[in-house]
């Protein structure tokens, strides 16, 4: 009787300590569990009939270990591991650009490359222009302290696209090695290669 | 000038990180302005979930869900009546309301905001 009490007990422990965790390509990757995320109520009875981040990302493209949600979003767009919807109602317009944006004005950083494409894969222009961002390259007078507070580029990377401690992923034109000019470049953009083996620019 | 308002900036996002690290999925809104007063738990939209299956051009865009946490007065009245969540869960496009608890699904005393924030780790900084 006593021992399957205790057997009890250490299986509930190990349900709060367990963590979902994938091993891809040498990097570890841990989701926490939703009883112990400190979000979910542990006491909700619909809890196991939620989907688990783990389960649905174990086979998706990664970007770096506790990056955001851990996954190459773009790639793993890109490559059809996923396929959203683009609309709900058929007249819908979808507009994609590819068109990228070199932005100068960065102090001693490597210049910002701003790629078009592969946001209006996910956005409609009306999501940044013009209340974000002027249909102008240069108008608009971006710079690092209103980013890191949420505006311009910082309504999205570091809430729901990958964080803004991703330095290098923006800033990635090295501005000695960089000819032609800053702005609007000639299409087509960049092909980004995917986050893992993107070069760290300096 | 600017340099040491960006190094400032920095520090108090990665002094504050460790504090308010919590271990939930990036992304993830918390609803409370209204539930946990009337006797529900909180409300937990998880965005990784819903993009795998939308782009955010269908919230943000056809379907006029503001970019910015609370700014949208989602109530349970304008759900049932298809406003917001209820553009899809009315049992078409999504499960219906009935399932409260997979909403409903948070810790009670969570407040209204977007969880995970500014994290690092990777060596793609600095
Ligand atoms: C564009 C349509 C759409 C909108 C708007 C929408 N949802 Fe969903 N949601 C879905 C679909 C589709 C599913 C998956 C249904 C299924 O698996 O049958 C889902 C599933 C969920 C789940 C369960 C996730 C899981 O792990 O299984 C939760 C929780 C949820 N939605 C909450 C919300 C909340 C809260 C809102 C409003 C703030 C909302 N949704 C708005 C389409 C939508
Ligand atoms: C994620 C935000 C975002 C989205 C979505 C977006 N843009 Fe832009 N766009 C920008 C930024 C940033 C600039 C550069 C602004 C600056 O430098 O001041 C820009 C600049 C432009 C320019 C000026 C280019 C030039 O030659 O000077 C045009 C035209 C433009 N966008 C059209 C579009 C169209 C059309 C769409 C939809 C298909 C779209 N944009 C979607 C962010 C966005
Ligand atoms: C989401 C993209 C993005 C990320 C991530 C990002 N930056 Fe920036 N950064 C920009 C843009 C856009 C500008 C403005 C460029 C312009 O206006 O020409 C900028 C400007 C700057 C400047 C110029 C001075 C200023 O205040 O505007 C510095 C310095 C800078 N960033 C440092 C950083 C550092 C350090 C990090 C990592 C912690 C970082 N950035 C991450 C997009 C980004
Ligand atoms: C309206 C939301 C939004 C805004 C504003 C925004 N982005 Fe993004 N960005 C996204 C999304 C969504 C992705 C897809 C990847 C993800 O979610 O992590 C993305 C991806 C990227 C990528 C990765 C491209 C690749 O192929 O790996 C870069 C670089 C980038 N953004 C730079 C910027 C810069 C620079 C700005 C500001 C000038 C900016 N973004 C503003 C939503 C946004
Ligand atoms: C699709 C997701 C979803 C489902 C399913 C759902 N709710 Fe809600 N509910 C919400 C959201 C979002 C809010 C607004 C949260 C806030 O800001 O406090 C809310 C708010 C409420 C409130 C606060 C008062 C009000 O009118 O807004 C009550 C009470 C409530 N829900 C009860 C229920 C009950 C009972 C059920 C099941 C029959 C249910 N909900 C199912 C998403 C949902
Ligand atoms: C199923 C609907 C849905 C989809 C798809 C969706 N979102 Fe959201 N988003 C929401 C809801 C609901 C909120 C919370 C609004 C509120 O609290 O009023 C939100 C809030 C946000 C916010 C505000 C965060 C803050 O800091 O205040 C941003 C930024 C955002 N979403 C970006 C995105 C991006 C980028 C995508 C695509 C990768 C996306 N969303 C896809 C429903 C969606």
């Amino acid at each position: 009787m006593k021992r399957w009490f205790f057997a009890g007990v250490v299986l509930w422990i190990s349900t709060f300590t367990a963590t979902a965790e994938v091993i891809d390509n040498g990097r570890k990757y841990v989701w926490e569990p939703f009883d112990a995320d400190f979000l979910h109520d542990p006491a909700n009875p619909a809890l196991d009939e939620l989907q688990h981040p783990e389960e649905a990302f174990r086979n998706f493209p990664k970007d770096t270990p506790t990056i955001g949600n851990q996954v190459d979003w773009v790639r793993a767009l890109e490559q059809g591991f996923i396929n959203p919807r683009t609309n709900l109602f058929p007249d819908t317009e979808i507009e994609v650009l590819d068109l990228d944006i070199i932005m100068p004005d960065t102090a001693d950083m490597p210049m910002v490359r701003f790629p078009h494409r592969a946001h209006t894969q996910w956005l409609d222009c009306s999501n940044c222009h013009d209340h974000l961002f002027a249909r102008e390259a240069g108008a608009t007078p971006v710079n690092m302290f209103s980013i890191l507070s949420g505006e311009y580029c910082g309504r999205c990377h570091g809430a729901v696209s990958f964080p803004l401690t991703e330095c290098r992923r923006c800033h990635s034109v090295n501005r000695s090695r960089f000819r032609g000019k800053p702005g609007a470049q000639q299409p087509p953009g960049r092909i980004y290669e995917p986050v893992l083996e993107q070069p760290i620019v300096r | 000038m600017i340099h040491r308002f960006v190094l400032v900036a920095l520090l108090t996002l990665f002094g504050l990180a460790p504090l308010t690290a919590a271990h939930a999925e990036y992304a993830d809104v918390v609803l409370n302005r209204y539930a946990e007063k009337n006797g529900m738990r909180p409300v937990i939209y998880p965005h990784w979930f819903h993009r795998i299956r939308f782009r955010c051009k269908v919230c943000h865009f056809e379907l006029g869900f503001e970019m910015r946490v609370g700014s949208n007065d989602i109530t349970m009245g304008k759900i049932i009546d298809g406003q917001y969540c209820g553009m899809c869960h009315n049992g078409e496009i999504a499960w219906s309301v009935e399932h409260c608890d997979r909403c409903h699904s948070g810790l009670p005393g969570l407040k209204t905001g977007i969880q995970g924030g500014h994290k690092t780790g990777g060596p793609g900084i600095w």
